[in-house]
């Protein structure tokens, strides 16, 4: 019981950094119908932006954890306005193939730039473990949830009650009469591309403090595991991807728990094949058909 | 009000138009009948700024708006309710409104529209916290209509607002596209159900294969031997 309340406070720290990634794919997604391969290494970018300001401008957690989110939002708004826009009217695969054409630049730029060697991210906030209940809980897992479910709060707010949230939604399943009505395609996308990016930027760090590591690469997995997430959710669904980032974060550590550590990453796809043939829209996707 | 001329729109290799030329006074209704594939709906959605001409012009008040986007032409006053609905699902009825008047700054005067679209259909705001996905095929007309009321234009684009409805439903649809135009607004309606539309209108055109063929009062039309049998059943 205890070993099980450990594993679950373990997984949805972890789940919950899954969850503020996928929100970026799912959101994307949902606007433009593409697969921002990227996603990951904008994640990679918030947990350098993290490490520098922390070490050299000496900013604290949140003031690190803040601009990371804005230098991440500008940076997702350039990738799109630069790679994705000039293909707007083209062949999906074109974008797809870009889009992973991206995540190799920002990978191997970053490797090139910083060096590829992991580094140890500064520890901006002192760890404090609490024992209770015979579960040891760190303030770094507390904050990590916190702030992460903080966000996914305020992303629902934006998306429900703001006029661009609304207009992100009415673009999302109507382009064209979104236009009729006046919205502006291209900022729309871009307002979406800036709520993912933060959103990533915000996990990236958020796992600096948490993994004490952080490399150019380190985008790679999460990234995936984040997409799976999104897909099980349901692609397009924002509650659902939350609900997927929390299933794969607890998923992964109950492997972990019971000594398959070796297969974490393929239970992830197993789970993903199984609920794709079992819910093949994922658990919050709408079953309609697809407009071509 | 609105001027096009020698309208011409492709897709790729296909003429959808071909030298079109029309045009609306402010205050008239002016419809455009035609069958399935004559070009309506292309030519409105050139003139709304989804597609750009290949060739020939259109004028608004005066101003060459070909080149313009589609929010700067809601922005100057013209609004499309476009074939099918096409009411924004997952949304309520509500926000789907509000969306109508998403370039309008002044909250009191989106309330007031707010007030006025209801007046016209009181069902939405019986509806109005409702997904628009679940509304019946005239009541997302009605949305639709309202949600294009609510930028307040001058000139409203209708592209077939009696598809697929009763016909008792079309006549309600008739009589507030009537009302709107009473309380001002200027209205280019296009239909196939061209006998209702010819009695409203002030004048009309009959568009085959991306062209006019006919021009005239919406009365002349009405009684010309050729429109009876192409579209009005003989
Ligand atoms: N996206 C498209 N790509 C290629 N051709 C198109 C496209 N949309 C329309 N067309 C063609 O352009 C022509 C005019 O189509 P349009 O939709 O404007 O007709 P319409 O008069 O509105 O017809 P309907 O009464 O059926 O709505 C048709 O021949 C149609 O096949
Ligand atoms: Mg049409």
């Amino acid at each position: 019981m205890q070993t099980f309340g450990q594993q679950l406070i373990n997984g949805l720290s972890l789940g919950s950094i899954y969850a503020l990634l996928a929100l970026g794919y799912t959101m994307v997604y949902g606007i433009i119908k593409l697969i921002n391969f990227a996603h990951g290494d904008i994640y990679m970018l918030g947990a350098f932006w993290g490490y520098y300001s922390i070490s050299y401008f000496h900013f604290n957690f949140w003031l690190a954890l803040f601009s990371a989110m804005v230098v991440c939002a500008i940076i997702g708004v350039v990738i799109e306005y630069f790679a994705y826009r000039p293909l707007r009217h083209s062949a999906r695969i074109t974008a797809l193939i870009t889009a992973i054409g991206v995540s190799f630049l920002l990978e191997n730029g970053m490797s090139y730039l910083v060096g590829a060697n992991a580094r140890s991210f500064p520890q901006a906030i002192r760890v404090v473990t609490y024992h209770w209940l015979g579960l040891r809980v760190s303030n770094i897992q507390l904050l990590i949830l916190g702030t992460a479910c903080a966000l996914m709060i305020l992303l629902e707010v934006i998306i429900k009650r703001t006029k661009m949230g609304k207009a992100m939604r009415a673009v999302s399943v109507d382009p064209e009469a979104a236009q009729l009505v006046g919205i502006n395609l291209n900022q729309t996308i871009s307002f979406t591309f800036a709520l993912g990016s933060a959103m990533a930027g915000a996990a990236g760090v958020l796992i600096g403090l948490y993994y004490n590591s952080i490399d150019p690469l380190m985008g790679m997995t999460p990234g995936i595991k984040a997409f799976v997430a999104a897909v099980i959710g349901g692609i397009g669904s924002v509650p659902g991807a939350s609900l997927g980032g929390f299933i794969i974060g607890l998923l992964e550590t109950a492997v972990q728990a019971v000594g398959l550590s070796a297969y974490k990453d393929a239970v992830v796809y197993f789970v993903l094949i199984v609920i794709l043939l079992v819910l093949p829209a994922g658990i919050f996707g709408k079953r309609t058909r697809e407009k071509v | 009000m609105l001027n096009v001329k020698d309208l011409v729109v492709n897709y790729g290799a296909i003429q959808a138009v071909k030298r079109v030329s029309f045009n609306v006074q402010q205050g008239e209704i002016v419809t455009l009948i035609g069958a399935n594939g004559a070009g309506k709906s292309t030519l409105l959605h050139t003139i709304s700024g989804l597609m750009r001409p290949a060739s020939g012009s259109i004028t608004y008040l005066d101003q060459p708006i070909q080149k313009l986007a589609a929010p700067k032409i809601v922005r100057a006053g013209i609004s499309q309710v476009p074939e099918g609905r096409h009411v924004f699902p997952g949304l309520s009825v509500q926000e789907n409104l509000q969306m109508g008047a998403f370039l309008r700054q002044d909250h009191a005067a989106v309330s007031q529209a707010f007030e006025e679209v209801y007046t016209y259909f009181p069902i939405l705001k019986k509806r109005r916290h409702q997904d628009a996905a679940t509304l019946s095929g005239g009541e997302q007309q009605m949305l639709a209509m309202g949600r294009a009321l609510m930028a307040k234009p001058k000139l409203m684009l209708l592209d077939e607002p009696s598809m697929g409805l009763a016909p008792l439903f079309i006549s309600e649809i008739f009589d507030i596209i009537q009302a709107i135009h009473q309380a001002g607004t200027t209205v280019l309606l296009i239909e196939q159900n061209a006998k209702q539309a010819l009695k409203v209108a002030d004048r009309g055109y009959v568009l085959a294969s991306g062209q006019v063929k006919l021009s005239g009062t919406g009365a002349e039309l009405l009684a010309t031997p050729a429109v009876q049998q192409a579209y009005l059943g003989g």
